[in-house]
């Protein structure tokens, strides 16, 4: 017990100190008040005409402290001037394809496809793996809208637009900070989870997005729903999340329920070292339920299987990583940014498939699978407005436990889309910034998504942007 | 054997009444060392770069704890929005930034990030510096041909020490808004720094009388304010256009310029690459100045009458060699 009475002793003690130090603060305080009354006065008689003190024969440079001087009306503080700020990003591409894109898939790996915000963009070429038409084409033009609403909500909206079709990407509001450290996002937004998830296509640093991303997030993972971030107070970053949403997005899919059918929760760890690097992890986890999702695949004979998942539980976990490094934090000159992402993902559930062959109609058996992938990737700025970038893809197919096969009909060898594969594929890219809103780019990819053939791939794109462009996340 | 679980049970209790005792420890020290932490209660304060941490702490002394978020060898123009700045932010009473778009590439994603409420804009915790006084160079129209230019002026505006007096007088009174108990101890120190200050124009004036009319390039149009203070010319800049960087044709037409028509020296600033400076340099025989542009730019630019002590000191010296 005596430890108690000393640490209570040793909390008085302090206090009381601090108590004494306030005295002697006080006494301080009214010396100095002294002489502030004694120095205001002598101020206020040198300077009858104010300013005369600071301006000299420049005429009229500064002006008065009490009020923010007006230069041009009132100043909008934080983008242009423009309320709401508009940017609009402009996107074309010119793509060399050595096999035919309409044949793309992502073997072992079942199709994105589906209402998602990925999958369309592309155009829909390989069941929504699609890497996009052959030759020259405009992509999506991105625009976006942003202001504060009030003093306690900022709204976003972003719209892709494309050949008559406008697709929201983004529109949501956001609180920030109304309780403190608490972020609340409302709408529709992409996901928190994982790293590149959350931006926008135009800020990759390659044309594409990594197999494992387009394989476990259908490009962009975005959700109808609310967002919940947490910042600690601590002096290294630390950030929790949680969205809850309605789910309809692959690899979840529309299931007409009060409640929120998918559940991610993600948290962010970040800090620097030295004055050259920074970095940041990450860890996520999605939950969601598919019951309208549907693809097709086809035996080594050509006779189609329709699957038909009724109540496939879908778990993802990811973990991610960047690391950037400038000399003494300027990335103006020099830069590198090394990033990789891994996801694994786990469903399990009832399926209803068909098989043309048998004719005898809609069966129902099990779907079992555990899949994973990741990519790494290192952008290197050698000099000011041109870098390089290196990056390798790797997925896994898995393990499967499928309807007709658990029901002896067919093998998994005689799967066309199914059957064991290891999509792999290296990229590299160089690209040319004339400033920080454009950039020119030039990638050349060795695709081995197909299961037999390697596809290669060259891409020239530009990306620029127009208008008030929002300053990138880390 | 018959021994045992009495034994166990007894042991469990003597674990809490210790862990009891432990938490109870701990919970007074935690008090004793938060007690004194309430009492001083010092002003959280993040400075988006130098030139502010350096002027908050001649303002705030030991009741501001000033967080410094870029380092003077970095462009201000081009910082990351580094998970390190959100987390400072997170928990800044106050953030003291040159405004202007200056930070524009950067600050608004921590602004959104942080989950702060208390430095939004529009809020006491939210001071851009260059608010407060008259700002050159406001384009008429804004153009991105005329490349990166900031729609409501030259957001450099520390380098004329006249208006970091202004601004000093506008962030006393902030200070004094945010911390009201200690309201008369910013008002004292800033007195105090005004007396200085003025002082030390009046000097700074006197000594570069000779350094009017001295013909200047610098890399970037980042030295108006001091241009504009002591009557010297800014004839050119290295870029092309603000935050374009010179390509070789660029640099090869502006050699023959400066070969025509020379100047006294050739500015660069403590975070401009030093290529294209001694390039120039090395062909026109024009001599390089290097300044510090902003406090810890240069050894000697410890403070902010550092700063300008040593701009005024090298650019003599500079002036002297032409």
């Amino acid at each position: 017990m005596s430890r108690i009475y000393l640490a209570i002793a040793i909390a008085l003690s302090m206090s009381f100190s601090v108590a004494a130090w306030a005295q002697d603060q006080s006494e301080e305080i009214d010396e100095l008040r002294q002489r502030v009354q004694e120095l205001e006065e002598r101020l206020d008689q040198q300077s009858t005409t104010p300013e005369s003190a600071t301006t000299t024969a420049e005429p009229g440079l500064p002006t008065t402290a009490d009020q923010p001087a007006t230069t041009s009306g009132a100043p909008a503080p934080t983008s242009n001037k423009f309320n709401p700020a508009i940017s609009l990003i402009l996107n074309a591409k010119y793509r060399y394809f050595k096999l035919d894109p309409n044949t793309y898939t992502v073997g072992g790996f079942v199709p994105p496809g589906g209402h998602g915000h990925g999958g369309e963009e592309e155009g829909g070429h390989g069941g929504g793996f699609g890497p996009g038409d052959r030759g020259f084409s405009l992509d999506e033009t991105e625009l976006a809208f942003s202001a504060n609403v009030d003093p306690y909500w900022f709204g976003f909206v972003q719209a892709g637009i494309l050949d008559g079709e406008v697709d929201i990407e983004e529109a949501y509001i956001q609180n920030s900070g109304y309780v403190p450290g608490l972020l609340v996002k409302a709408g529709r937004f992409f996901s928190g989870m994982g790293y590149i998830n959350e931006q926008h296509p135009h800020a990759w640093d390659f044309v594409d997005a990594p197999l494992v991303q387009l394989a476990m997030n259908g490009i962009n993972y975005g959700d109808d729903g609310v967002q919940l971030r947490y910042v600690a107070p601590t002096p290294l970053f630390l950030e929790f999340g949680l969205e809850a949403g309605r789910g309809a997005n692959f690899p979840g899919s529309e299931r007409n329920k009060n409640g929120p059918n998918a559940w991610v929760g993600f948290v962010h760890l970040g800090g620097d070292v030295g004055f050259s690097n920074s970095y940041q992890i990450g860890a996520s986890y999605r939950d969601t339920t598919a019951e309208e999702r549907e693809f097709d695949d086809e035996d080594s004979l050509g006779n189609e299987i329709e699957n038909h998942f009724v109540d496939l539980k879908s778990k993802t976990y990811g973990i991610d990583f960047v690391w950037k490094w400038a000399p003494n934090g300027d990335p103006s000159v020099r830069n590198f940014k090394f990033q990789a992402e891994y996801y694994r993902r786990t469903e399990d559930g009832q399926l209803e498939y068909d098989l043309d062959m048998a004719g005898a109609g809609p069966l129902e058996g099990p779907y079992k699978s555990e899949q994973d992938g990741w990519y790494a990737q290192g952008v290197w700025q050698f000099m000011p407005r041109w870098r390089v970038g290196v990056r390798y893809d790797l997925l896994d197919s898995g393990t499967l436990e499928y309807g007709p096969i658990t029901d002896g009909t067919i093998s998994r060898e005689d799967l066309q889309q199914l059957r064991e594969h290891k999509p792999e594929r290296a990229t590299i890219m160089v690209d040319f910034s004339s400033s920080e809103y454009t950039r020119f780019r030039l990638q050349y990819s060795e695709d081995k998504a197909r299961f037999d053939e390697t596809d290669q791939q060259l891409i020239f794109q530009y990306v620029v942007s127009l208008g008030a462009h929002g300053a990138h996340k880390f | 054997m018959s021994a045992t679980p009495e034994r166990t049970h007894q042991n469990v209790m003597l674990n809490m009444e210790t862990l009891m005792r432990q938490l109870i420890v701990f919970f007074c020290i935690t008090l004793a060392c938060a007690l004194p932490a309430v009492a001083h209660g010092k002003v959280r304060a993040f400075a988006c770069e130098p030139e502010w941490a350096a002027l908050l702490e001649e303002l705030g002394g030991n009741q501001v704890k000033v967080y410094q978020a870029t380092s003077p060898k970095q462009d201000p123009h081009r910082v990351e929005a580094r998970p390190s700045l959100i987390a400072r932010m997170r928990v800044a009473d106050l953030i003291v930034c040159s405004g202007s778009d200056l930070e524009i590439g950067w600050l608004p994603v921590l602004l959104q990030s942080a989950g702060n409420r208390d430095v939004q804009p529009g809020q006491p915790g939210y001071f851009m510096a260059s608010d407060y006084v008259r700002r050159l160079e406001v384009p008429d129209r804004v153009d991105r041909s005329m490349g990166d230019v900031h729609p409501s002026g030259n957001p450099h505006v520390h380098l004329d020490p006249r208006n970091l007096a202004i601004i000093a007088t506008a962030l006393s009174k902030r200070l004094a808004e945010i911390d009201r108990e200690n309201a008369e101890f910013y008002q004292t120190r800033n007195v105090t720094f005004q007396e200085r200050w003025s002082a030390s124009i009046e000097r700074w004036e006197r000594e570069a009388i000779d350094l009017k009319g001295l013909r200047l390039v610098t890399y970037h149009r980042d030295a108006i304010y001091l241009v504009n203070w002591l009557g010297m010319e800014l004839t050119t800049t290295i870029e092309p256009k603000p935050g374009i960087p010179p390509s070789t044709r660029h640099l090869s037409k502006l050699l023959s310029e400066l070969k025509a028509e020379p100047a006294d020296a050739i500015v660069r600033m403590a975070f401009n690459d030093p290529k294209a400076p001694t390039w120039l340099s090395e062909r026109t025989g024009i001599p390089v100045v290097e300044l510090p542009y902003t406090v810890g730019g240069t050894k000697q630019a410890k403070d902010l009458f550092g700063l300008f002590d040593d701009t005024i000191d090298r650019l003599k010296v500079a002036a002297g060699r032409s």
